[in-house]
Parts: structure tokens; C-alpha cells; sequence
């Protein structure tokens, strides 16, 4: 029976080029109309150390990664002695003729008779092909596109060591191995986003003008993404001398008027919490994207945590009202920015997207984008709907002041970090001071009536409720499936925004419940204790992870 | 036309004699000399005595965090090209807290006007040393002097290639009117750094002090001539060099070297949606 749900790993150094082959074999995947997921586990480094890319496929959509592996492409030996125990029962090793071990469903390929040595993955590629039935149309297109524009004069030679490695395949195939099932046929176009490629997308639909950034990993390809498409969509990305400058420099665009976002991680948001602080006082809004990774300090550069939702929560000194998203999977990346977008400048004030380094990396198939479907944002207000003299931060029902924006009419616009009134100016009158602080904080009240709620799945009075938020949320949604497929009674609550809370959109599904675990990507239930705090309501039963991997239905499954 | 009295007259928290005085009235009058009127203005400023200056005129004002009025002017400009962006704060502010950023801007180029009052101490939290302060300033802090050497922030800009840099003295308010804003005229990052005294807490730097060193360069000064700049930048003793030290039109400002910014300000365009639909179909 070919299989509706294969897991291949491509193992080997960095500079190999296996993020080559496995974004063109995932792309052909897609193409064909496969679902994909992809994950990327990479050392912090150029050349060397040991990495793999790793593409679950099948005719539905994968929720998470798996660790048993069906496929595992050795471009190293390395990868060999550290994942051939990961292989599932009638899985393929390909390895190297210098390498590749004796035994059954070993695959062994003559890799420098088949091209030359720096198209091994080309190689790899054909040969990975032939054995899932990707259409070698699909693949010959896909290498054409690839070296277009930066190395067309390889074109030939990569389509010639192709072939060669598609028919080499085809006389190995072992007679065990039945392949991957046919995809079915999809109504329209579909396009492969990873999370970060996804928060850009949105931030361009959400009509983002200005972004500033320091590089970090794993944010960094939100810039870079925004970067490649910034002259065509009319947007300013700049690279600042610190984390500070950034997030200083996009709020002076935003209060100039360009909806404005920052991109980083948990120790450059450190650097970034005197600017969140401003923003809330200025009332000036801004999108900050934190894509977590495992600290403290530099931590694990190039792994994934979600122990920065605390951080994140109470970054910043003084009181102030915020939104924090986060999205579980590429398309909700995109759809939450373009929402955190609305609500920064709705509410005037930062709001903030917490990723990570799975999520960031992790490819999928989504059906492609509408532009006509794109909601930018209108930054400030119209100059009509203000009153005369025109006060900036004048008191509202809603905490809410019309914002108009320096230049763009007759009236001056001024904001300040210390404590003003309603015109702007600072002041240390201490009865303005306790209104403005109310004022500040009223708008939490919109925030909240525009909360998106958590995603509820299962029975109406589970015997086991799972609660997770965030990237955790595909593993937690496959590990239910399990358990209910061997009968058990589950359901799972999924946050996707998780500040601020509203108790009255979950608190029943969590009292009703027979047991309730909270799954997180940290190492003391931040989460949990968050509900805790806002609910009363204790979940005492804790799945975490903090090894910097991502979490699979198996490591849930062994742990309840 | 736009007059002094456009741009108001405000009660302020500054120690009578402050040096400020001079200075916010200087700026009004650059502002005057530019035919700016307060609406096309954005003053930046940061945290201390300085950084209160805008306050105390009518613009467009955003007084944000101490040693971040540049990032926020540079951002600020960006967005909107079409504003005066003046980065205003004093010499703790600018030079220790924003030191980063203030290396950074003159490499990067923007079009703003850096002005920093600097009174060679720290005025706000009463009295302690700041980066320019001079070998020997006795404070509560620095009860040796400063174990750090003093700052030449006009040498330094001269010699990162900063394309305006001048220096001015607040108890010359016509002469500080004419530098300011032949500073908010230059295309590119403009520094004066103005030599303020404090009446409060620094009793070496006071206006007599100034006023015996204080020398206005000479008419056929010429400010494009860099090594003459940077010696002119280092004369700093009993005699002060004050005017415009460095000006040069060589590089073009930030600006003016981002594609995305060719059509004009960034505020207030529309969506591109084919454009967009074609970002889109990349990802296919």
C-alpha cells in the first residue's frame, strides 16, 4: 500500500545544500498537490555541524512534525548514526556508496558516478524523486526556476544530472516499497509559505510601510522577506545599529504616519522593552514580532521554545494595555498580523506576535493569497472628525483620542513620553495624571471586545481536554486524534491570542472537562499559570518541552 | 510669511539665566529664516533639560526616551520626507545614552537637523558628569573629576564624513540663529552643537568663559576643505572656533537613496494590489 503519510529527512553539514534540495522537493510536493509541513533543525553555523530538513507529506494536511521516519536521505554519515533508529518498519536509507551501511532498505547511491560532486544534491534530488513519484516535469521546471536568475549557465548541467539520477532510480527501486499515495486534485493555485514568509505576506497585505530590524535568529527572514518585495509594494526596511534603534525608529514612522513593525527574538526584545513602554504612552502603534527561541541569554540560537509569553506579557515598565497574538501555523501567522495591524493602530499601542523558531521555519502548502482580499490599514484619523483646538490625547469614553498625523493637515500633533495632557504637552498635574492613566488603559476594554477567541475541538464534556497556544497546537490536535481513534474521549482548546483573555470564551470548557493538560513549549507552564492567575482555575497536569525541539503527537502520547 | 510669534512663547522649567533661553530663541528665528511654519515641523527630542525645548514652541513635537530622539527622527523622516525633522536634546542625551545612535545617523545620512545644547554636564539629575565634560569638572559624582576623558563630538562628526557640522554658543543668539538654519537647509544630517552654559551646575564653562574663546571663523573660511575642518573641529582651549566647521554636498541623503521612497512620502499611499497578487504568485 503506498503510504498516505511519509516523513523524509534530508541529513548532512551546512553548506551540503539539503535546504536546496528539500525546498525544491517541497515545493514539487506541493505543485503536485500534496500537503506538506516541513522542519528545520540547523546548528549556529555556516559550514559544518550536522542538520536536517525534514518534509512530512500526504494527502492530508499534516499537523505537526513525527519522528519516525519513513525516508532518510544521508548526505553525511553522521545523519546515519543519529537517525537511522528514528527509522519507521519499511523505511529507506539513501546514503553515499562511502557510506552507506549494509542491510535491508538501505539504499546505497554512487553519487560521484551519477553528477558531479557539487550537484549531489541534484542527485539526491532525482533520485528522492523517483522513489515518491514526483513527475520529473515537475522537478525539471522547479530547477529551471531555481537557477534562472542567479546561475543560468548551471541549468543544463543540473537537468542533465537529474536525469541521470531519475533513471538510475528507476532500476533500484526496491520491490518493497510501494511510494507515496496520489495526491488529490485541488481547486486552485497553492503556494508554500513558511511562518516568517507568512507574517510578511500579511504585514504587506495589512499595508505595512516601514519596518526596522537588528538580525536575529529566528526572526530575521521577516525583513529579508520584506526586503525582497519592499521596492514593488512601496515599503522602508532598515537595518538599525541596535534592537533600541529599531523599534525607536518604527514608532517615529508610525507617529509619522507608516504602519510600522519591528521583527526580532527574546534577547533583542530585551533591548526593545524601553520602546514598547513608549509606545504605550505615546499611544503610538506599532507590531512587534517576537519569534522565540530557547534562552536564557543566547540560549539555543537556532531551536524552538515558548518560554518568552511572560516576558512578553509584562515587557516594559508602567501599565499600559496590549494584544498579544499567536498563530499556530503559516496561514495563521499571516491572517493574525494583518489583525495585530488593525489592532495597534484601532487601539494605538503596541501589539505583539509571539512565534518561533518551528513555526518561523516551517514550510506548508496553502492555497494562494487573493490581493483583493487584502485590508490595509488607514493610519490616523481624518482631520473632519476632529474638534478645535485639536487635543491628541483628549478623554474619551472608549480611551481612544483621534490620532492625526504631523504634516498631513493644520493641526500640530504632539506626544511625549513623560506624562502629559490632553494637548500632549508633559505635565505633573496629578489629577490629569490619574485620568490619563484611566484613559490609557480604557482602550483594554476594545481590545477585549475584539478578542479572538480559542479554538475549541471535541465532545462537549471530555474526559481529557488538552489547552495549548501557539505552534504547540498541531501536535496537540494529532495526539487527540490518536487517543479518540482508540476510543478515548478528548477534545483541545487552542489560543491563538493570548492576551488579553476573556474567562467567559473558555472558562467552561476547562471546568468541564474530567482532566485538563496544558501543553507548552517551556519549562514551568507559563501558560497554565497565566489561566491560573486570570481564571482562578488550576491546571495541574503539565506536558512541557524545553529541549529546543518541537513538539510531536508521540512526545505527548508518552507523557499522559 | 512666518514670524517669531508663530511659533508662540511659553512658560518653561528652566533656571533663570539658563542658556536654553537663547537657544529656543535662536531656533525660533532659524525656523523664521527657513519660511517654516510650524505645521511642516517635527521636532524629536529625548529626556533632560534640553529635550524640554519643544515644548516651549508651537510644531509638531515628539518627546520620546532619553538618548533615542534620533531613531525616532530618522524613522519619522522616513515616513513622511516632506517634514522638517529636527532631532533636538542636550549632550548626556545625544552623545552618552544615544551614542550608538548618533555614530550610526551620521553614517546613515538622513535628513535631519541634530541639534544638541551642550553644557558639558548633566542638568536635569543635577549635576553630574556627561561626555563632554571637562578634565577635571568636580560633581558629587565625580568627586576627582571625570575618570573618563572629555568628548569632541564636532571632530568626531567631521571625521566620519558628516556632511554639516557647526558649532555654536548660546550667548550668540544671532550668529546660533544663522548656523541653525543653514543646518535645517543642508540635505543630509546636519550637527550644532551648541555650547550652553549652566548657570546650576557647571561653574568652569560659564558664559564669560565662552565669551573670551569664542571666535566666529573667519569669512573666507572654507568648511569643504576636511583637514582644515577636523584641525578647526580639535581647536578646543582658549580659543573656540564657532560657525559652520564642515560642509559638504557629497553624499546624498538616506532618503534619496531608497527606491521605495522614489514615488514620494510613505504616508498615506495606497495598497498596490497587483503588486501585491504578484508577491503573492512567487511563493506558487
Amino acid at each position: 500500500m503506498p503510504l498516505t503519510d511519509m516523513h523524509i529527512m534530508i541529513g548532512g553539514e551546512a553548506g551540503q545544500g539539503l535546504v536546496t534540495i528539500g525546498r525544491l522537493l517541497s515545493k514539487a510536493f506541493t505543485r503536485m498537490g500534496w500537503h506538506i509541513l516541513v522542519t528545520q533543525d540547523y546548528m549556529s553555523r555556516i559550514r559544518g555541524g550536522h542538520n536536517t530538513f525534514s518534509v512530512r507529506v500526504g494527502t492530508e494536511a499534516p499537523l505537526a512534525p513525527r519522528q519516525e521516519i519513513d525516508l532518510l536521505v544521508a548526505l553525511n554519515r553522521e545523519t546515519v548514526e543519529l537517525h537511522r533508529k528514528d527509522m519507521g518498519p519499511g523505511g529507506i536509507l539513501l546514503a553515499d556508496s562511502g557510506f552507506a551501511p549494509a542491510g535491508d532498505g538501505v539504499i546505497s547511491v554512487p553519487f560521484e558516478d551519477l553528477g558531479p560532486r557539487k550537484m549531489e544534491n541534484t542527485v539526491a534530488l532525482g533520485v528522492i524523486g523517483d522513489l515518491v513519484d514526483i513527475d520529473a516535469e515537475v522537478l525539471r521546471r522547479l530547477i529551471r526556476e531555481t537557477f534562472q536568475r542567479k546561475h543560468p549557465e548551471v541549468i543544463d548541467e543540473n537537468l542533465a544530472t537529474l536525469s541521470a539520477a531519475l533513471a538510475w532510480a528507476r532500476g533500484i527501486r526496491p520491490a518493497a516499497w510501494d511510494g507515496l499515495s496520489r495526491p488529490m486534485e485541488h481547486e486552485g493555485k497553492r503556494m508554500m509559505l513558511d511562518g516568517n514568509e507568512a507574517v510578511a505576506l500579511g504585514a504587506l497585505s495589512a499595508g505595512c510601510r516601514f519596518c526596522a530590524f537588528y538580525p536575529m535568529t529566528p526572526s530575521t527572514s521577516i525583513p529579508l522577506t520584506l526586503i525582497a518585495h519592499g521596492d514593488a509594494m512601496g515599503v522602508v526596511v532598515e537595518q538599525a545599529e541596535d534592537e533600541i534603534a529599531a523599534i525607536n525608529m518604527a514608532i517615529g514612522a508610525s507617529f509619522s504616519g507608516a504602519p510600522s513593525m519591528v521583527a526580532t527574538s527574546g534577547g533583542g526584545f530585551a533591548l526593545m522593552t524601553e520602546g514598547v513602554s513608549l509606545a504605550g504612552m505615546t499611544e503610538t502603534p506599532v507590531v512587534i514580532v517576537v519569534a522565540q527561541r530557547p534562552g536564557p541569554a543566547t540560549g539555543l540560537p537556532t531551536r524552538t521554545e515558548q518560554a518568552d509569553l511572560e516576558f512578553v506579557l509584562h515587557a516594559g515598565h508602567g501599565e499600559f494595555p496590549r494584544a498579544v497574538f499567536a498563530p499556530g501555523d503559516p496561514i495563521t501567522c499571516h491572517d493574525l498580523t494583518v489583525c495585530a495591524f488593525h489592532i495597534a493602530e484601532r487601539y494605538q499601542g503596541p501589539v505583539f506576535l509571539l512565534t518561533d523558531q518551528y513555526l518561523a521555519d516551517s514550510l506548508r502548502d496553502v492555497s494562494l493569497l487573493d490581493a483583493s482580499n487584502a485590508d490595509p490599514v488607514v493610519s490616523g484619523a481624518k482631520e473632519a472628525d476632529v474638534s478645535t483646538p485639536y487635543r491628541r490625547f483628549a478623554f474619551t469614553d472608549s480611551g481612544v483620542s483621534p490620532r492625526l498625523l504631523p504634516g498631513k493637515g493644520s493641526h500640530l500633533v504632539v506626544a511625549d513620553s513623560d506624562e502629559h495632557t490632553e494637548d500632549g504637552h508633559i505635565t505633573e498635574d496629578l489629577e490629569v495624571r490619574t485620568k490619563m492613566v484611566e484613559k490609557r488603559l480604557r482602550k483594554l476594554r476594545g481590545i477585549l471586545s475584539e478578542v479572538v477567541p480559542p479554538v475549541y475541538e471535541g465532545e462537549e464534556r471530555p474526559d481529557l481536554l488538552f489547552v495549548a497556544w501557539g505552534s504547540t497546537e498541531g501536535a496537540v490536535r494529532e495526539a487527540a486524534f490518536h487517543l479518540r481513534r482508540e476510543g478515548r474521549s478528548v477534545a483541545t482548546l487552542v489560543f491563538h491570542q493570548v492576551w488579553p483573555l476573556d474567562p467567559s470564551r473558555f472558562l467552561s470548557r476547562l471546568e468541564a472537562a474530567g482532566e485538563v493538560v496544558a501543553v507548552e513549549g517551556n519549562a514551568t507552564g507559563q501558560f497554565a499559570r497565566l489561566i491560573r492567575r486570570e481564571t482562578g482555575f488550576a491546571i495541574k497536569k503539565l506536558v512541557l518541552r524545553y529541549d529546543g525541539l518541537p513538539f510531536t503527537a508521540r512526545y505527548i502520547l508518552s507523557r499522559i | 510669511m512666518v514670524t517669531v510669534s508663530d511659533f508662540g512663547n511659553y512658560e518653561t522649567a528652566w533656571c533663570p539665566g539658563c542658556g536654553n533661553f537663547p537657544i529656543l530663541d535662536a531656533v525660533k528665528q532659524a525656523l523664521v529664516l527657513c519660511d517654516l511654519a510650524p505645521r511642516d515641523v517635527l521636532f524629536v527630542s529625548g529626556i533632560g533639560q534640553a529635550a524640554k525645548a519643544p515644548h516651549y514652541l508651537n510644531a509638531n513635537v515628539f518627546n520620546g526616551l532619553h538618548g533615542r530622539a534620533i531613531p525616532v527622527a530618522t524613522g519619522a523622516k522616513l515616513a513622511n520626507p516632506d517634514l522638517a525633522v529636527i532631532a533636538e536634546s542636550g549632550d548626556g542625551c545625544m552623545y552618552g545614552e544615544g551614542g550608538n545612535h548618533f555614530l550610526a545617523a551620521i553614517r546613515r545620512n538622513p535628513d535631519i537637523t541634530v541639534l544638541v545644547h551642550d553644557n558639558r554636564v548633566y542638568g536635569l539629575t543635577k549635576g553630574q558628569a556627561s561626555p563632554t565634560s571637562p578634565d577635571g569638572l568636580v560633581t558629587k559624582a565625580q568627586p576627582n573629576g571625570p575618570l573618563s576623558s572629555s568628548f569632541n563630538p564636532v571632530a568626531l562628526a567631521v571625521l566620519m564624513g558628516a556632511g554639516f557640522v557647526a558649532r555654536g554658543f548660546a550667548g550668540m543668539q544671532e550668529h546660533l540663529a544663522g548656523i541653525v538654519a543653514e543646518a535645517i537647509r543642508h540635505k543630509g544630517l546636519s550637527l550644532v552643537d551648541i555650547l550652553q552654559p549652566c548657570v546650576s551646575f557647571n561653574k568652569v564653562n560659564t558664559y564669560a568663559w565662552y565669551q573670551e574663546r569664542c571666535r566666529v571663523l573667519p569669512g573666507d573660511y572654507d568648511p569643504a576643505d576636511k583637514d582644515l575642518a577636523l584641525r578647526t573641529a580639535m581647536t578646543f582651549g582658549d580659543e573656540i572656533p564657532i560657525g559652520i566647521i564642515c560642509r559638504r554636498t557629497d553624499r546624498p541623503p538616506l532618503e534619496d537613496r531608497i527606491p521605495a521612497l522614489a514615488p514620494g512620502p510613505l504616508v498615506g499611499r495606497p495598497l498596490d494590489r497587483e503588486a501585491l497578487q504578484g508577491v503573492y504568485e512567487n511563493y506558487l
